[in-house]
């Protein structure tokens, strides 16, 4: 028995110039506030951009989007509905507000159907706001998608930074390409970027504590005057 | 409807486990579909018909739907998945995403969210027969 799936994802993803997957040791360090940033800010430097929120048991960039009453368009597959500029695709149009629980060899089947069914077209970005850690979505994301570069954020915490150094070297022996990492909510001191570019990978660069950028969770255009919006546009010419 | 892009899917794979097996010509080819994926078995058989390239011309595609059993990870329980009872609404976002289930469904006997889909789930290529190429090594 053969899952014919698996076989069409290359093709769906094909038209895609770059996959970046933004990835992290642990939770609650600004992957999904940095990945919704990034492709906003993608988007209106005129690049094709898409976001797909693969943190299918706690979404939340769509709640960093205010997306509303939106849904995808089937069309011989399912095309993402355009938000803010962006092809915008989550979990959360289908399981609306509720809790989704998800074991591992169902996550792996939900990303399947997902990536063989959903036609992004041609883009120059696709962005992916994973789940942290090392789990299902990481190596899904390497098995069946093939060619994801990882952004890896990490606080300037020795505890998530822990964490981190050994998703680089997780990455290191999967042979995934590692973009570089970003230092978020930067403390003063932090020997972060040091011991970074020590693992030989590169540092992207860093963004302050903005004490504000919560009131902007949900409006975009507030999002895009913060100063952590101006920091993730510094961080996109390191990534170019 | 995504019956075209799981369509999409068989037709390659077929050609690909065809070619892996030096098959020149395939007759037959055998497709189980979980029934909580509630594909529209018409459109999927005819979206079958219209991708099908000249290699697949003598190919029957023989489409089976299996039912969706699903087990408690908390008391054991196993049953059925049944659409009836749910709005429509509901089944749309299951049978686009099976998955999407776990926001809706609960064990019928200790109320638990915690359990697993254990059969009938998803798309499966069952069988590909043929006839092998007469002129090969
Ligand atoms: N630089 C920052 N300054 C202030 N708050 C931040 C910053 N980065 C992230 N946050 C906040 O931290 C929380 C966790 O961010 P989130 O993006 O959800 O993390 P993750 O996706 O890694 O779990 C959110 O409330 C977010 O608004
Ligand atoms: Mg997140
Ligand atoms: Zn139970």
């Amino acid at each position: 028995m053969i899952d014919p799936r698996v076989s069409i994802i290359q093709d769906r993803v094909g038209d895609i110039n770059r996959i970046i997957a933004v990835t992290s040791g642990k939770g609650g360090v600004g992957k999904s506030l940095l990945a919704s940033t990034l492709a906003l800010l993608l988007a209106r430097r005129g690049r094709s951009t898409g976001l797909f929120d693969l943190d299918f048991t706690s979404p939340s960039t769509h709640f960093i989007l205010g997306v509303r009453e939106t849904w995808p368009i089937e069309d011989k597959g399912i095309i993402p509905p355009l938000i803010h500029g962006l092809r915008y695709m989550s979990v959360v149009y289908y399981s609306k507000n509720r809790a989704m629980p998800l074991r591992g060899i169902e996550f792996s089947n939900a990303f399947i159907e997902l990536f063989s069914v959903i036609k992004w077209g041609s883009l120059d970005f696709l962005i992916v706001d994973m789940p942290p850690g090392i789990g299902d979505a990481m190596l899904d994301l390497i098995r069946f998608v093939k060619r994801a570069e990882f952004l890896i954020v990490t606080t300037s915490s020795p505890l998530a930074f822990e964490t981190v150094r050994k998703l680089i070297s997780m990455l290191n022996e999967l042979e995934a390409p590692i973009l570089g990492v970003v230092e978020n909510m930067k403390m003063e001191g932090s020997v972060v970027k040091q011991e970074v570019l020590r693992l030989g990978v590169n540092f992207l660069g860093e963004i302050p504590y903005d004490p504000v950028v919560e009131n902007s969770l949900g409006n975009v255009c507030e999002l895009l005057k913060t100063v952590f919006a101006d920091s993730v546009n510094k961080i996109i010419e390191k990534m170019e | 409807m995504h019956e075209w892009a799981l369509a999409e899917s068989v037709i390659k794979t077929v050609l690909k486990v065809a070619e892996e097996n030096s098959i020149d010509k395939v007759t037959e080819v055998r497709i189980r579909i979980g029934e909580m994926q509630q594909l529209e078995h018409d459109v999927f058989k005819s979206a079958l018909l219209c991708l099908k390239p000249d290699e697949l011309k003598d190919a029957e595609f023989i489409v089976e739907i299996a039912k969706t059993k699903l087990r408690c990870g908390v008391c054991n329980h196993e049953w059925l998945f049944q659409k009836e009872g749910f709005e429509e609404d509901v089944l749309e976002s299951i049978h686009f995403l099976p998955e999407v289930s776990h926001a809706y469904i609960k064990c019928p006997i200790c109320g638990s969210p915690d359990f697993e889909i254990i059969e009938g789930r998803g798309i499966w290529v069952e069988s590909v027969k043929g006839v092998r190429g007469s002129d090969r090594p």
